[in-house]
């Protein structure tokens, strides 16, 4: 467990000073609020988000109402529906993109009462703010892992969305993993500058397939390059991103990142009705059950399964971490000595590559 | 056999009984729609329509959210009518509007962080340069290539998009916010903001700007020289021509002024309700803005009423989203058919429906 | 710069990323032909993608899946062809209101289909032809679809230039009043090219749901309907320019990723623009050449037409 717990910070002393009553009141009913940035039927981000919230009101029955709001633009609107839930008398609002960041703390400072809950951001201006994020580059050493021992052509590939620390870091951890588990490994990475794009998804699957690569991982949404993967008849294998995607699991599909918020939601919803709610800055992985390892299907050999499975132990047990020294940056300059493991500091605000790994990122 | 027969002259009854025919005849069959997807139909559409206007718990908020979501698309129809009038297609209004906040936002991170009464202003002439440049390109290459103006006004909105996520992730992007993308929060540098005028009103000065575009507009079409042969060039180019209309300047004149008014709000909603820009501040104002035009006629006034109505949808549907967990592809559809009816019974203002006795021809 | 890129497969994957674009541009052309610009496209396609996948996967047939693609979107049209035929309505609004009800309507429909895969649309087997070194892997080695649509082009340009049918269409589109004086029917002419260009725009769709990515999102096509309308302008309201711009446009996607694919120095976010970049230069180079290249659009496009007796 690596939460960061801010108690200690002047931001709580403060919150404490303003609310702390409130804090320490329990509540019998709480409406838990969720802003969805994609549709639910997104198959991926947005479907994950949901099903926690699902999980919320599965845990707690009618002392909980939850209600959502779906396809929320990132930009001039998300104030706005922040404020409107904000009236409608919501206890707790989770967004859940890292888009909504300033809107959620500033419609937080015109609503002290109520809890907001900011996904994969770092803003906590107010006491009422919380965030909280996973850390995804854990379940990519697992996928680093499997890849570089399941390439045949040591060529494998990465589909990323944007360039920015989470991706970024995804790619690094993936890279590394990979390269010690077979020394040949190069990686090819495509930037597909979108979330969400299927047709796109799948060229770019497509086009490093084309290259000769044989293992897929991808950072964004859908399942296509997955589906691009199936139609090479075995040939490659490719990982389900964001959901188990377990549909692909008699073909492409070897193993997945689960994105599961439902312990998290559940969690901070019951604080908040038994009176132990606190601001926190949460950044669990898959120790705390938000990332988890889908299933790994027989197509990997059972030694590589249990080697994979050994290190996500390993990680849930805190006794290896992703980012450990010796890694140099892809100048080749020193970034972490020898043992040293990486601050969540440098992680979340990575904007570099390892070295090793080949090209540029986009400015 | 039902027939239409055109009215001597348009029907002032049905001008303005029309949009509340649609709105009825929405009602009905959205009604139908909800109550299919398991939801109370009343309650559903009283919801959208009335709540944002009145409900106690909301309304004080809401009512002038209206004002803050229909001012950019007003301001970015009102430029776009005058083209669609003269028969000059600018698609790409969405790109002019993203150009617009980022020329905007640039010229006042650029002396971040000096403090002066002038550099809003001066954010507001970028913005609106920036809107004005990139209408350009779809302008000169029409009069000087005869490029078609909807293929390269639509395409350079997917070459503005792909300059906005690099701008959010590179010269742009907030060099204390720890790497990630995004641009420092103009809205919270009083130099740069754009913040309501009196709270509670929803009052920005892109409110101001949207009015008195309404009010220049109707102006220009009605009392102006360039406003007649907007319209001449429109429903008789060849007469235009005869007139000595010259088409290349006024090609020239409608994509720059829709492209200055589009990048204008763009600004004023990078500095005010958007705040920053980020690789997902383009929300689709630029393609609604089109059907505002249209709804309003190409008219100004028609146009503040389109664009309130819209925002009416949206801020109702989305109360309508969270109170009743619709979908919100059900919005969607009950938007779509919203502007359906409001077109179709559109018919009544210029034309009578009769009943003829003999085969219609 | 293009190392390791293998032509073949770079033609191959072009063919099948630009059949959605080709086939909605294709319809879309004959639509406008007939005087009549439907803005719609996106919408139309993505209900198609929706009615395509729920065919398929309930019939278990992808031949059915494409037909009923073509009727769903046919039907979405037929919205269209009753506001902007009967009702005269604005054409550029209602297309674009089209498009917003086609989002809605299909993401409605299709919340029971999230995460299924639909039958495998079968590879054309051509032979001996297949066994030609390189022609064999990039030209005949393709889904049906892919070919059935090349035809579709043919088609499309045999009809309007070589038949009856097409030149009537064409008058309808240059003057309809002078077609009507002729005593063609314009506002039934019309309404079934409309109805054509809402069925290509549903087989574009539903080849995007059923093979390039068998599988069924919201929001699958993502702006594919809008890219369709600007080959439309792009190809001057010829078929085989559709042809050709939808090669262009599809072959610069491809070719950018792969040359990411490939580890080119070119920096990623110049390659991200260039599709759309590439076909505006081609355009200016094309009407400035050749004059009046730019000046084929139908005189009547976007009019509405009443017959007042």
């Amino acid at each position: 467990m690596k939460r960061r717990n801010l108690l200690a910070t002047a931001a709580l002393g403060l919150g404490l000073a303003l609310g702390g009553g409130a804090f320490a009141q329990g509540m019998d009913k709480v409406k838990a609020c969720f802003v969805y940035v994609g549709p639910i039927g997104d198959g991926g981000w947005t479907f994950q988000h949901h099903q926690g919230a699902l999980a919320v009101q599965e845990a707690y029955g009618d002392k909980v109402e939850i209600a959502w709001q779906e396809n929320v633009p990132e930009g001039a609107d998300a104030e706005r529906v922040l404020t409107q839930m904000a009236l409608s008398g919501c206890n707790i609002i989770f967004t859940t993109s890292f888009g909504y960041m300033d809107a959620t703390n500033a419609v937080a400072a015109k609503f002290p009462d109520i809890k907001f809950e900011h996904a994969t951001g770092y803003k906590r201006e107010h006491p009422n703010v919380s965030t909280y994020n996973a850390r995804f580059y854990e379940g990519r050493a697992v996928q680093g892992h499997i890849a570089g021992k399941m390439t045949k052509s040591n060529k494998i590939g990465y589909i990323a969305s944007f360039p920015i620390p989470e991706v970024i870091m995804g790619i690094n951890s993936y890279y590394l993993h990979a390269k010690k588990a077979n020394p040949n490994v190069e990686l090819s990475v495509v930037w597909a500058f979108t979330w969400f794009d299927p047709a796109k998804e799948a060229d770019a699957a497509k086009a490093l397939i084309d290259q000769g690569v044989d293992v897929i991982a991808s950072h964004t949404d859908s399942t296509a390059p997955l589906a691009e993967a199936a139609k090479t008849n075995g040939a490659v294998i490719g990982f389900g991103q964001a959901s188990d995607m377990a549909e692909y699991k008699d073909g492409p599909r070897v193993s997945s990142i689960i994105d599961n918020w439902a312990p998290y939601y559940v969690k901070r919803v019951g604080q908040l009705m038994d009176g132990t709610y606190e601001q926190i800055d949460a950044w669990e992985g898959i120790a705390g059950g938000e990332v988890e390892i889908g299933e790994i299907t027989d197509k990997v050999p059972a030694e590589v399964k249990a080697e994979a499975e050994a290190m996500r132990d390993a990680i849930a047990a805190g006794t290896y971490h992703p980012f450990t020294g010796p890694i140099n940056k892809q100048d080749g300059s020193p970034w972490l000595a020898e043992g040293e493991t990486a601050p969540d500091g440098d992680l979340l605000g990575m904007s570099f590559y390892v070295e090793g790994i080949v090209g540029d990122i986009p400015k | 056999m039902l027939r239409l027969e055109k009215r001597p002259s348009p029907s002032a009854f049905w001008q303005k009984a029309s949009p509340f025919l649609a709105v009825i005849l929405t009602m009905i069959a959205g009604g139908i729609m909800f109550w299919i997807l398991g939801k109370n139909p009343v309650e559903a559409i009283r919801t959208i329509f009335w709540d944002p206007l009145f409900n106690a718990q909301f309304a004080s908020y809401s009512r002038p959210q209206l004002l803050v979501k229909a001012a950019p698309l007003i301001l970015i129809a009102i430029g776009l009518s005058l083209g669609f009038r003269a028969g000059v297609w600018n698609i790409g209004a969405e790109g002019q509007y993203i150009m617009g906040a980022i020329f905007g936002a640039a010229a006042g991170l650029a002396v971040y962080p000096v403090e002066s009464r002038l550099i809003f202003p001066a954010m507001l002439m970028a913005g609106a340069l920036g809107g004005w440049l990139w209408a350009m390109i779809p302008a000169v290459l029409k009069t000087v290539f005869r490029t078609n103006e909807i293929l390269v006004s639509l395409l350079l909105v997917y070459v503005a998009q792909n300059i906005l996520a690099m701008m959010a992730l590179g010269a742009l992007r907030n060099p204390d916010g720890g790497g990630f993308p995004g641009s420092r929060n103009l809205s919270q540098i009083p130099a740069m903001a754009n913040p309501e005028m009196v709270a509670g009103t929803g009052m920005h000065w892109g409110v101001v700007a949207a009015f008195m575009a309404v009010i220049a507009g109707h102006v220009l079409l009605q009392r102006h020289l360039l406003g007649f042969q907007i319209k001449l060039a429109g429903q008789a180019p060849r007469a235009a021509r005869f007139a000595g209309v010259s088409p290349a300047r006024l090609v020239i004149f409608c994509l720059g002024v829709s492209g200055l008014l589009a990048g204008l709000a763009g600004v004023f909603e990078v500095t005010g309700p958007a705040g920053q820009i980020s690789i997902d501040f383009a929300s689709g104002y630029g393609f609604t803005a089109i059907i505002v035009a249209f709804l309003g006629r190409l008219n100004p006034v028609g146009i503040l009423f389109a664009g309130l109505l819209m925002a009416l949808t949206y801020i109702g549907g989305e109360l309508a989203q969270f109170m009743l967990s619709l979908p919100s592809a059900a919005i969607q559809a009950f938007q779509g058919m919203l502007l359906f009816f409001l077109l179709a019974t559109d018919i009544l203002t210029n034309y009578r429906i009769r009943l003829s006795q003999r085969e219609a021809a | 710069m293009f190392g390791s890129i293998d032509p073949a497969l770079l033609l191959a994957a072009l063919m099948v990323n630009s059949v959605p674009i080709m086939l909605a541009a294709t319809g879309e052309l004959v639509t406008e032909k007939a005087g009549v610009l439907n803005l719609g496209v996106e919408g139309m396609m993505i209900m198609g993608a929706m009615c395509g996948f729920a065919t398929a996967v309930v019939t278990g047939s992808p031949l059915l899946g494409f037909l009923g693609g073509a009727l769903g979107a046919l039907a979405l049209s037929l919205v269209f062809g009753v506001l902007t035929q009967l009702l005269l309505t604005n054409q550029v609004a209602t297309g674009l209101a089209l498009t917003l009800f086609g989002l809605g309507l299909s993401s409605l429909i299709g919340q029971g289909y999230v995460g299924i895969k639909p039958p495998a649309t079968g590879k054309l087997d051509l032979g001996p032809l297949a066994e030609i070194p390189f022609l064999g892997r990039a030209l005949f080695a393709h889904d049906w679809m892919v070919y059935v649509s090349i035809l579709l082009v043919a088609g499309v340009w045999w009809m309007l230039t070589h038949s009856r049918a097409g030149l009537i269409l064409r008058a309808v589109g240059e003057s309809h009043e002078a077609a009507h004086a002729l005593g063609y029917k314009v506002t039934r002419i019309r309404f079934l090219a409309i109805l054509f260009g809402g069925a290509m725009a549903g087989l574009g769709g539903a080849y995007i749901s059923l093979v390039r990515v068998p599988q069924w999102t919201d929001g699958i096509t993502a702006g594919a309907g809008w890219i369709a309308l600007a080959i439309v302008v792009f190809a001057s309201w010829r078929p085989w320019r559709v042809l050709a711009g939808a090669y262009l446009f599809g072959g610069v996607t491809v070719l950018q990723l792969n040359l990411q694919a490939a580890g080119s120095a070119i920096p990623v976010q110049y390659l991200s623009m260039a599709p759309y970049l590439i076909t505006i230069l081609v355009l200016v180079i094309m009407s400035s050449g050749r004059g009046k290249a730019a000046l084929n659009a139908p005189a009547c496009l976007g009019q509405n037409f009443h017959a007042s007796r």
